[in-house]
C-alpha cells in the first residue's frame, strides 16, 4: 500500500432522511477512517440538516443514525466543516447542531469541538487543497 | 439460517449476526458462544454489555480498533488492548462480540 496520506473531503449536501445518501456517506467516511487518511467532512446546501439535533424518524420508519455522527471523534475523523450560509439560508445557528467533539491525541486527550463553521469563501479554499472528493 | 435458544428460533445472516437485533437475548449469546466452543464468563459479558451500550448510544457496532480505545477508557487500560480482548474472543473481539452480542457486523471492520 502507498505510504502517501492523501486529503479526502466527503461533501454532503442533502438532508439526512428521505433518501439514503446520508446514511451512504456516513457509512463511508466510518470504513474508508481505516484507511489513515486525513478525512474531512464538508455540509452545505441541505447537508446542514444532517448535523441538525433532535432529529426523530419514528413517523418515516427510517433507522435514526444522527446518533452515529458522534462516534466520529472515536474513527479519528474531526474535521466537520459546515457552510455558514447554507446555515443562514435555512434560518440555522450553531446552536441548532449536535454538539460533536473528539479527543486531541496531542494535546493531553483535550476535548475539542469537531465542527468548524466556515465561510463560502472559505469552503472554496479548503476544497481547493483536497485530493479526492467524494460526493453524496 | 437460524438458531435456537431458550426454546425459541433466532434468525441470523449468512454469517452468523442475528437478523433482528430487538429480539435478542443474554441465551442467544450463551449458545452462539457454546457453537464457537466458548464458555462466556463476567469478563466476556463485560464486554458484551459494553457493546450493547456503544450501539444504543451511536447506533453502531464500532471497529475493533475503536471498540479497543472505548473500552480502555471505559474499563482500564489493562483491558483496552487487542492481547486482553483477543483472549476472550479469539475469533476477533469486534465480529465476534458484536455477533454474541446481537449487533450487526461492525462498521469500519475490513
Amino acid at each position: 500500500m502507498s505510504e502517501q496520506i492523501k486529503k479526502f473531503m466527503y461533501i454532503n449536501r442533502r438532508a439526512p432522511y428521505g433518501t439514503i445518501y446520508a446514511w451512504e456517506s456516513l457509512e463511508v467516511v466510518l470504513i474508508g477512517a481505516a484507511f489513515d487518511q486525513d478525512v474531512s467532512l464538508a455540509f452545505m446546501d441541505d447537508g446542514v440538516f444532517q448535523l441538525v439535533k433532535g432529529q426523530d424518524t419514528a413517523d418515516v420508519e427510517m433507522k435514526n443514525f444522527s446518533p452515529t455522527y458522534k462516534a466520529l471523534g472515536d474513527y479519528d475523523v474531526t474535521k466537520l466543516y459546515v457552510e455558514k450560509e447554507s446555515l443562514e439560508e435555512r434560518g440555522l445557528t450553531l446552536d441548532d447542531l449536535m454538539p460533536l467533539t473528539y479527543e486531541d491525541e496531542d494535546d493531553d486527550w483535550a476535548e475539542k469541538d469537531s465542527i468548524r463553521l466556515v465561510s463560502r469563501a472559505e469552503m472554496a479554499d479548503i476544497m481547493d487543497e483536497q485530493d479526492v472528493f467524494f460526493s453524496f | 439460517m437460524a438458531i435456537e435458544a431458550n426454546g425459541k428460533t433466532f434468525e441470523t445472516d449468512e454469517e452468523g449476526y442475528l437478523t433482528n437485533l430487538g429480539e435478542w437475548e443474554p441465551a442467544v449469546a450463551d449458545v452462539m458462544a457454546k457453537e464457537d466452543d466458548l464458555e462466556l464468563t463476567d469478563e466476556h459479558w463485560e464486554i458484551i454489555n459494553f457493546l450493547r451500550e456503544y450501539y444504543e448510544e451511536y447506533q453502531i457496532a464500532p471497529a475493533v480498533r475503536v471498540l479497543t480505545k472505548a473500552v480502555g477508557k471505559r474499563l482500564g487500560k489493562e483491558k483496552g488492548n487487542s492481547k486482553y480482548l483477543y483472549s476472550l474472543f479469539p475469533y476477533g473481539p469486534g465480529k465476534q462480540a458484536c455477533r454474541f452480542a446481537g449487533l450487526p457486523k461492525p462498521t469500519g471492520c475490513i
